[in-house]
């Protein structure tokens, strides 16, 4: 299975597009331009939930410059009484997202867009549509959108046979938790709360559409996902999947926010009826009122144990705001919050909770640090009733292989315990602290996902190799798969070149995320590479006119097996290369999978802060991560996956929030006032990287990505309550709600 | 209102163009010159993806206008490499991983210049104020703290 001595699996190679982006010249989505392209821009709504009474576009219309106008109408209509889904997204929503339809459920919702020949004429003419609203009462908070005289935002939605904004509810069970409970020497229940947050890529969505009077679509955009580009813009314009050509740019950040279509789909209309290239840029004000976050939650976390210290249950409460339309990640905060343990009895219960802001969309490891937050805060404190070590606390409940988790599953081989035993063992667990100061630490899991991808491995007729696959890389994936690639074939990882197929050029591929890539593209790799193997000791066999059975592939080389197979002088790959019209035609292979046996993520971390009495503000002093990365192929970008996830955590923790004034506006939406990590907030992020092969793959691989972004929040919020002696029971701790608390306000 | 017509030096080259009084020398950059390296992730300074020097000093390229480029000499990331040779920044930067999705890249690595060219030894907590202004949302600035002040005793030892 595992390849032992490996040369390039491990080893920390130059990343194949890495030249390109120190110099500026790699091309992200808003970096390309066509000749003739003009701007689309969005009409949004001002009001936070309106009934949509008229939209008249002909002033705008009217405005010399402008091309085309796109209102709902001009988009597919999906009926609400029935699903149509895709993969998660069900397209009733997803179609009302791009351009509202009965009603305008948020402030920054698109109402209409314009296609002129500069985005200043664009923005002019959205200026002079005029649209009539009827205002609605409008809802904004979890708590609010919950209670029974709520502003209802869709009719539709019904929940105890009544009305509600309660769009869905999803429970796992395991064992009898009353039961539990009464066989538990402690207990302890507590409430929290988390706010929204953003995904905060730094790059905004922006696309460039063109279609041609053939009817044929090219569309260039960043997303996470070129054939999910392709398969939502083709549901929601009526084009066939056939007629789409999804080219995906570099994409700068998406954790999530990139797995769905904001403009592509307006872009693609307003490039039909204008017969012209459009882009579409959004503004970073943009991106915040009317893309992402991810969801704000309100949680009750019950959990007992015995005086040794086993766990005999738990429960848990969810509440997640899914914003205007259902899907917030119920599923992730639900299936997550106990997965790390082995608790004979679990009861999770997700509520999802539609309100006037705008869709969530994913967020690495979606609902998952939601779900660990709450537990991992009441793990603390009965570690701290039992006069336990909290990491002990954790060491002895410890999920471990066949441990059967309350979402379904039984463990396989798993490197949980591995972290928090090299947690215990680290010198950070036991460096002194000072005054104000306070340690905390938290375990997570995160599920990981396998599906559907492709690759094509062709050689060239000088000796090199080409990998393709259909996966936007957003941090060093291609880094590995050229490690992957040189690997199998014993050749120098220089030799590789590893591209990012269009929806043209390779098979379908499903999202980058679910922390998929590298686990599915090495697998679809490996099988390529074995027939290309295959076929190059088939031709050498040929060359020397011996059994193919009789050549093995050693070091890059193919050489007779044996004394038997007869006496030759091995043949490189590039040898074999230069005879391949020969001895057969061209070689190469291609692979499509549905890949199984993505395992599951652990990690564990420890914070120390130290608190500024005065100014309210916590300082992250030092951190240190400990996860099972199954196979560090490239290890310094699975470090940067550990290292980025913290820092996402320290500012959902400690900083980052979505702002409401009283008309349902968001009151934040900039860099400046929603205060993500800057360079100077945080300390040097340390890594341990724990390997356990994942017995189902090749190379051992376990998706890396998102359980970083587990842990953090209640390792942050634990080392606040050690450092300051009082508890916090929401998110974020910034400065003036750490003064609240601080003043017993 | 007419155009203005600009003339300026952008890296190490001199150059004319025509704008409009309002326009962002970002926008110029990206739209009429082509030179795309600069990044738009804020539009407001508050990111520093669109970071160039104006006359030697750091600037927020969205925050400028276009028209205040005459007679100045502009440093874009365009203007980093001499050639097919890397400045040592761009090659310590990929051999230690200070990139993930690299949108912050170009503006992370003009700021890093320019505080080297300022003060060659910085302190790990100089470089990050001095980067402060620079958002990344894919490293956690660890890689990068560490490939700048690499760089730098690399550089010192070298000079
Ligand atoms: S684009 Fe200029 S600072 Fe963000
Ligand atoms: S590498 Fe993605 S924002 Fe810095």
């Amino acid at each position: 299975m595992n390849v032992i001595n490996n040369k390039w699996i491990g080893s920390r190679t130059i990343r194949p597009d890495g030249a390109d982006k120190v110099t500026g010249r790699a091309s992200y989505s808003s970096d390309t331009n066509m000749p003739g392209m003009i701007w689309g821009k969005v009409l949004r709504s001002p009001h936070a939930h309106a009934r949509i009474v008229s939209v008249d576009t002909s002033k705008a219309e009217a405005l010399p410059g402008v091309k085309a106008v796109v209102t709902s109408k001009d988009l597919v209509e999906f009926p609400l009484d029935t699903a149509v889904m895709l993969g998660i997204q069900d397209m009733r929503w997803m179609s009302r997202n791009v351009m509202a339809r009965e009603k305008a459920l948020f402030h920054g919702h698109p109402i209409a867009a314009i296609a002129a020949t500069t985005e200043a004429i664009a923005a002019e003419a959205c200026r002079l549509i005029v649209v009539e609203y009827e205002i609605l009462p409008h809802v904004i908070e979890l708590e609010e959108a919950i209670k029974p005289d709520a502003p209802i935002l869709h009719d539709f939605i019904q929940f105890d046979g009544k009305p509600s904004n309660i769009a869905g509810k999803l429970e796992h069970k395991l064992g009898d938790v009353d039961a539990g409970f009464a066989g538990a020497d402690v207990i302890i229940e507590r409430s929290f709360k988390t706010r929204p947050v953003h995904q905060g890529y730094l790059e905004p969505h922006s696309c460039l559409v063109s279609v041609s009077s053939d009817g044929k679509a090219v569309i260039w955009s960043s997303s996470q996902g070129q054939f999910m580009v392709r398969a939502m813009t083709g549901l929601l314009t009526g084009l066939p999947q056939s007629d789409i050509r999804a080219i995906p740019a570099e994409i700068g950040g998406g954790f999530g926010g990139k797995t769905i279509v904001y403009l592509e789909p307006v872009a693609l209309i307003l490039a039909k009826k204008s017969g012209r290239p459009v882009k579409m840029v959004m503004t970073r004000e943009e991106v915040f009122r009317a893309s992402g976050p991810t969801s704000g939650s309100m949680s009750t976390v019950k959990i007992g144990a015995t005086k040794d210290g086993k766990i005999v249950a738990g429960q848990g409460i969810y509440y997640l705001q899914a914003g205007a339309l259902p899907g917030s990640p119920i599923r992730g905060a639900a299936g997550c919050a106990f997965a790390p343990y082995d608790i004979p009895n679990v009861q999770t219960v997700g509520f999802d909770v539609v309100s006037n802001r705008s869709k969530v969309a994913a967020y690495r490891a979606p609902g998952a640090p939601i779900g660990a937050y709450a537990v991992e805060c009441v793990l603390d404190e009965i570690a701290e009733a039992l006069k336990m070590d909290p990491l002990e606390l954790r060491l002895k409940n410890a999920a471990k292989q066949g441990t059967k988790a309350a979402h379904g599953p039984v463990y396989p081989v798993i490197g949980f315990v591995d972290t928090i035993e090299a947690a215990l063992a680290h010198p950070h667990y036991k460096a002194p602290l000072g005054k104000h100061q306070g340690r905390g630490v938290a375990s997570g899991f995160w599920f990981n996902a396998g599906g559907e991808s492709s690759a094509q491995v062709n050689v060239t007729e000088d000796g090199n190799v080409v990998v393709t696959t259909g996966h936007p890389d957003v941090g060093g994936s291609r880094a590995a798969i050229a490690n992957v690639t040189a690997e199998l074939l014993g050749i120098d990882h220089k030799k590789v070149s590893v591209l990012i197929g269009d929806t043209a050029t390779i098979g379908y591929s499903n999202l980058t995320g679910g922390s998929r890539v590298l686990f599915a593209s090495a697998m679809v790799v490996t099988q390529s590479a074995d027939k290309v193997i295959t076929t190059l000791k088939e031709r050498a066999a040929k060359i020397w006119k011996i059994d193919p059975e009789a050549v093995t592939w050693e070091d890059g080389e193919a050489r007779p097996a044996g004394a038997n197979a007869g006496q030759f002088p091995p043949m490189t790959l590039a040898q074999i290369a230069a005879k391949a019209s020969e001895t057969g035609g061209p070689i190469g292979a291609g692979v499509q999978l549905n890949t199984q046996g993505a395992e599951g993520g652990f990690a564990t971390h420890i914070c120390d802060v130290e608190v500024d009495l005065d100014l309210g503000i916590v300082r992250v002093l030092r951190y240190t991560s400990f996860q099972d990365v199954g196979r560090a192929v490239h290890p310094a970008y699975v470090e940067g996956q550990m290292q980025g996830g913290a820092a996402q955590g320290i500012g959902w923790a400690l900083s980052e929030e979505y702002l409401y004034d009283k008309n349902g506006k968001m009151d934040n939406a900039s860099f400046l006032d929603y205060r993500m990590p800057v360079c100077s907030d945080l300390p040097m992020l340390d890594t341990v990287m724990i390997e356990v092969p994942n017995p189902k793959h090749p190379q051992g691989v376990r998706g890396v990505g998102e359980v970083p972004l587990v842990p953090p929040l209640a390792a942050i919020s634990n080392a606040v309550y050690h450092a300051l002696g009082k508890r916090f029971y929401s998110l974020p701790m910034s400065p003036p709600r750490v003064l609240e608390v601080l003043d017993g306000v | 209102m007419a155009k203005l017509h600009v003339s300026t030096t952008i890296n190490g080259e001199p150059m004319e163009f025509l704008c409009e009084p309002h326009e962002s020398m970002l926008d110029l950059l990206r739209g009429v010159l082509g030179l795309t390296g600069s990044k738009e992730g804020c539009g407001s300074g508050d990111c520093g993806a669109c970071s160039i020097t104006l006359d030697d000093r750091l600037v927020c390229s969205c925050l400028m206008l276009a028209a205040e480029a005459e007679g100045k000499s502009i440093a874009t990331i365009e203007g980093m490499a001499q050639g097919e040779r890397l400045h040592p920044l761009q090659q310590k930067f990929l051999e230690m991983a200070a990139l993930q999705c690299g949108i912050c890249t170009p503006g992370v690595l003009i700021a890093a210049k320019s505080l080297l060219e300022r003060n060659p030894d910085p302190t790990e907590s100089e470089v990050r104020y001095w980067l402060a202004g620079n958002l990344c949302r894919c490293t956690g600035y660890d890689k990068i703290v560490r490939a700048v002040l690499e760089t730098a005793a690399e550089m010192r030892e070298s000079a």
